[in-house]
Order: C-alpha cells, then structure tokens, then sequence
C-alpha cells in the first residue's frame, strides 16, 4: 500500500508538471500564434473559410437554416451564427470578434462612429411583432390603438373595460386582471415595438420612450426572458397579453390580436399584412429604415426589418469574397425559405438594393 | 505488513528524489491556495474598476431610485435591493424551519440508520438539481398550484398589505417558494453537522436526570447547537442572495416593489442576468455598481456565518 501510493504521487506530480509545462508553451506561442495562423490559413485556397458571426435572436432560426442549407452546397464555407441578442452582436462585431454581426435595431449613429465608420447595414429580412393573449374563450381580439396603448402603459386594466369592448361588440370579455408580459432582458423586439408605441402615443413617448429595455409603467406587468419566454408566460398566465414575434405565436398557436393601424382598420397580424406595411416605405442610402406607423389600408402596425451587420473592407479577400457569395445567396434562393420559417420575404425592389450594397464590400 | 524491504525504505533518510519532490508539491499547494485568494481579489478589483464611473456618478440614490432606464441614464436598485432581501426573508424563515425539522429527524435517532441515510442522500440530492429546472418547474407547476389559493387569500384578507394583489403568474411567492427548497439542503446538512456535534454524554446525563425525549431536545441539544444552527441559517441566506436562474424566472422582472406576496418583484442576480448580455457601456457600469452592492452583501453574511460556526464550535471543545 505505501508503495503504491509514493507511486501514485510521482506519477501525478510528473503529469502536473507535464501540464504547466505545455502550459507555459502554449500561453508563449498564442501570444503571437493567433495572427500568424489567420494569414497562414490565407493563401490555401481549398482550405475551408469560417465565417464568424453573432447577434440578433429574431432572425436566428431563418438564419441558422439559411447557413445549414448554404454549407451543404458549399462544404468550403462554414458559417457559425451565435443568437446573442442585437446588443450583444454589436459589440462583438465592433470589437472584431465576429466576421459579421446581426441586429434587429440596426446600429445606432453612436455606435456606426464606434465602428469607425467601417460598417454597412443590409437588410436580409423582415418580421413582425404581435400581441399574443390569453383568454381562452376569445377569438380575433380586436384592439384599437387606444386601447393597447392603454394596456401596456397600466391605464387599461381589466379586460370588460368599455375601451376593449367598444372593439368588440359580438364577444363576451371577462371582468378578470389583465397581465402585460414584457421582455425582461434588452431586446431588438422590445425597442421595435415601443417604437411604434411611442409613435402612436404621445404619453408613451414621454414616459417610458423607445429603448432595447425600458421602464414598463403597469403595475401589474411582468417580465419573461427572450421571445421563448414571453411566449411560456403567456402560455400560463390566465388574462395576460405579451409581445412576440410572430415565429413564436405560430408556432404555439397562440390568440394573436387585430391591432388598427393608421388607417382606422383593425388587421390581422397575417405575413401579408406585414409585407403590406413594408411595402410602404422607402429605403435611404444606409438602408436604415424604420416601420414606426406604416400607411396603408391593409397594413399591420408593427412590422420591421432586420439586418446583418458587414464590413465595409475586410483586407482579406478570401473571407470578404465568401461572405459576400453567401450574403447573395441568402437574399436570392435565401428568399424562398423565408415564407417556411414564417418570415417575410423581401421585395424585388429591396434585394436589388441591398445585392449592390454586397458588390461594395471591399 | 511490512515487508523487509519496505521496512529498510523507511529507515533511511528520505533520497533527494524525495526531498524535491516534497518542496515542488508543498510550493504547488502554497501557489493554488494563493491563486484561490487572488482570484478574489481579482473579482471584486474588476467589479469595482467597471462600477467605479456609475459610482461616483449615481452616489447614494442608486440605492434609493427605483427607475432603471439605459436610455435616460436613469438606474437605481431599490426594488432590486428590496426584493433580494424581501424572497430571501421569507425562504429563510420556511426553509430555516423545514431545515432544522429536518436535521432533528435526521440525527436524533427517530429514523433506523438505514432511514437516516437515504433521508439524507434526498436531501442532498436537492441541491443537484439545476437552477433552471427548478424555475421551469416553478412556472409549470407551482405556479398553478398556487393560483387559486393565493386568489383566495385575496378575495377574503386583501386588506392585509401581504396579500393586497392577485397572484397573476410570477411573483414574490413562487419565488420565495422555489428559494426556500433551493436552501433546504444547506440548512439541513449544516443543521445536521451541528447537531451530531453535541457529545452525547450531554443527552445521556438529561434522560439520566428524568428528562423526556423532549425536552432533551428543545433544553439540551437545540441550544447547544444553536450556535451552529445559526450559521446554518445564515449559510442558507447567503445562498438565496446569489441565486440568479430560477429567480429571473419567477419573480417576475418588474422594477416594483410591494409588500403583497402575490406582485412581481425583482431580486439583483435577476437584473444582472436579465440586463448584461444587451448593455451598453454605462449599463454595464451601472450594473456592476450592482454586482458589488450584490457582492458585499453576500459577503458580509457568508462571514459572518463563518464567524459564528468558529465561535460556536470553540465553546464546544471543553465538552469533548
């Protein structure tokens, strides 16, 4: 026995030893290892280019299917996609990181200058945000801007109040609570829809604003994290009424709301609906482009691009010429999976655009 | 057994082989420890470097404000704060009490051995189960479990401030709830410890006295142990202060606090969870301010718990 054990214990200090030893080796070549191997991966044209990339959740399972579909029919190009969340991709995309970026919020003026200007948005797809509810009994909900207004910012709090029913005359509302649900982590789809609030609203402007998360004034309001977990709560909470995207009410059949847009008509939160509301608006050159209140007799209110986040020159051109073939596929035969996964395909007259937004990336 | 050449490896003078191997492994052991305190102090060094800015930008009221806007630069914690301590309070006072319950049955004789085992093993098995699974099972399970009762509470004692709001889906409750099994298992096996620590003699000496079973038990072995008892508790705190995952999802994320055990609330390891990943770089200051308050709080009751399991132990060795 006590032999073995001595034994024992020079085989596990030999093994330490052993580890702080490749330790050290591998923390002195690293130091300068990282650059040397990307330019060292340069000039083997067949070698297999990864493409690095993160941000945005929303778009992410139209994304990923995007990037599984692209690699089976190019086993050179790898991409792998990170559903960190549009701040999240941000940062990683200006620091570097990642090879390209993914945001539902675009990039803000602030954070383009922190980029250093090296930065183009291109729009890939577009979805829309919808009210889902629960209230078992009650079908096509119908809510006037007034009163959705008034539900989020606590004014509205039960679900017989004459505002909800002037909407909907040939339903029974009951006389329960009702539970905003909200996003409790910052997000693109909270920044989109309180925009469109603080658009309709002129006390939703004043108090809690346009943000990826702000303060929600209804007392009664709870938070659930990412799409998924709004979608759970409402899921389980009797009388509650949440923001999702569309993806995530249709795929767990949940009641979405008829909202009125701008026209004085109440909508249903149908694709159609949404492209309807895109249809209207006019890209400008940085392809920044918001859907705050969109015109339009058939459009649905809250509907939004979103973009992926590229160089404007990579100073590699292995990698810029394979994310830009695979930014041109996504926005052609890219364009045809999207109705499947439940987004919106983009216009003839937006791909056009942003393919010669592609041709610039240097 | 020895055997004969064993027996002359032993008496002879350890080989310089042997005497190298001594230094490198006690130095190996001193530079891990040292890396353990370092590594502290590295943690909370970063954590004030970041919140250094929000610091002296928000001073006191970030303790009092209860707005948290990245927009406006707005942030404040005391519903953060008030919520932290408020679920911990209440986990604290069930799980304090099914905790000690716990360690008496498990170490008073009134299970067979075999009992006292596998009791013990479940309990501990508690502590296996992952946050997040706790805090699906809070919301698909013990929360609708609670939902009548708690619209009961209402509907009869709503004037009662604890029970002045319906209980709509997360909130102080199913947190508080969750919270008191999470801790169960530190309470009970610290309990335990404390309790199996009482030299027997003592409770030998009482039922020598007449004592019934008792009253050795709330005269004799409670306080003696109390002192353990208390770090158990206090242990147990320290432990619901820092629980981030379940609580994120059943306390319900909202910048409020109320005194009612059915309105959502929100705890700090749930800001910090839910507000990093899409912060900016003042959030992200202010978050950290967060993170340290989050941090010296803990801190303070982990050694403080230390400090009385030391004291308590101590004025125990005079009886072994």
């Amino acid at each position: 026995m006590h032999r073995s054990d001595r034994h024992l214990l020079r085989a596990l200090l030999a093994l330490l030893g052993a580890v702080l030893f490749l330790l050290g080796c591998n923390k002195g070549s690293s130091g300068q290892g990282a650059p040397a191997a990307s330019s060292a991966a340069a000039p083997a044209a067949d070698t297999t280019i990864t493409l690095q990339g993160s941000g945005a959740s929303f778009p992410a399972p139209l994304y990923s299917r995007w990037f599984r579909e692209y690699g089976t029919k190019n086993p050179n190009v790898r991409v792998n996609y990170q559903a960190t969340g549009s701040g999240a991709g941000i940062k990683a995309f200006t620091a570097g990181q990642t090879d390209f970026g993914a945001s539902d919020a675009a990039m803000t003026d602030d954070e383009i200058k922190a980029a250093q200007g090296n930065v183009v948005l291109l729009p890939m797809t577009a979805g829309h945000i919808v009210l889902a509810y629960n209230l078992p009994d009650v079908k096509d909900l119908k809510l006037s801007r007034e009163a959705y207004t008034g539900i989020f910012l606590g004014e509205i709090t039960k679900w017989n109040d004459p505002k909800l029913a002037k909407a909907n005359p040939s339903v029974k509302l009951p006389a329960t609570d009702i539970t905003p649900i909200n996003r409790s982590d910052g997000s693109g789809t909270t920044f989109v829809f309180t925009q469109h609030l603080s658009a309709v609203s002129e006390k939703w402007k004043a108090g809690p604003g346009t943000g990826k998360s702000v303060t929600w004034p209804a007392k009664a309001a709870v938070g659930g994290a990412k799409n998924d977990g709004v979608a759970a709560l409402i899921q389980r909470t009797p009388g509650s009424i949440g923001y999702i995207e569309f993806v995530y009410a249709a795929t767990s059949n949940q009641p979405v709301a008829w909202l009125e847009n701008k026209a004085g008509k109440f909508v249903a939160p149908t694709p159609e609906a949404a492209a309807a509301a895109l249809a209207h608006v006019e890209l400008p050159e940085d392809l920044r482009a918001w859907v705050t209140d969109p015109t339009g007799d058939d459009a649905y209110p809250i509907a939004t691009y979103t973009w992926v986040l590229a160089k404007k020159k990579y100073g590699d051109k292995s990698k810029s010429d394979a994310l830009k073939t695979l930014l041109k596929w996504c926005l052609g035969d890219g364009q045809k999976l999207s109705n499947e996964l439940h987004f919106l395909p983009l216009p003839e007259s937006v791909t056009s655009r942003v393919l010669k937004a592609v041709d610039g990336i240097e | 057994m020895i055997t004969g050449k064993e027996h002359a490896q032993v008496a002879q003078p350890p080989t310089g082989w042997q005497t190298r191997a001594d230094i490198v492994f006690r130095g190996v052991a001193h530079l891990f420890g040292a890396a353990v305190v370092l590594l502290l102090a590295a943690i909370v060094f970063e954590v004030m470097r970041h919140a250094g800015s929000s610091m002296l930008k928000h001073r006191l009221g970030f303790f009092s404000g209860s707005v948290w806007d990245a927009n406006r630069g707005q942030f404040g914690i005391f519903p953060e704060i008030a919520g932290t301590l408020y679920t911990s309070f209440w986990a604290l006072l069930l799980g304090g009490f099914l905790g000690v319950t716990l360690a008496l049955i498990l170490s008073q004789g009134f299970l067979s051995r075999r009992g006292e085992l596998v009791m013990k093993n479940v309990v501990e098995l508690l502590a296996a189960i992952p946050s997040v699974v706790y805090g699906l099972w809070g919301i698909f399970v013990l929360v609708p479990l609670l939902r009548p009762f708690a619209a009961w509470l209402n509907e009869h004692w709503g004037a009662f401030p604890l029970f002045s709001t319906r209980l709509s889906g997360p909130g102080v409750l199913p947190a508080s709830a969750v919270l008191t099994i999470m801790i169960l298992p530190t309470i009970t096996a610290v309990a335990r410890e404390a309790l199996a620590a009482v030299p027997p003699r003592l409770a030998a000496a009482a039922y020598g006295l007449g004592a019934t079973r008792w009253e050795v038990i709330f005269r004799v072995m409670l306080p003696t142990a109390s002192g353990g008892i208390f770090g158990a508790l206090v242990l147990g705190l320290g432990r619901a202060f820092g629980e981030t995952m379940a609580l994120a999802m059943l306390a319900g994320n909202a910048q409020t606090f109320s005194w009612s055990l059915f309105s959502p609330g929100n705890t700090l390891a749930a800001l910090l969870a839910n507000h990093f990943p899409e912060a900016g770089e003042y959030e992200v200051n202010a978050l950290m301010y967060a993170a340290g308050v989050l941090l010296v709080i803990t801190l303070t009751v982990n050694i403080l718990g230390s400090l009385i399991m030391m004291k308590a132990t101590a004025g125990l060795k005079g009886l072994r």
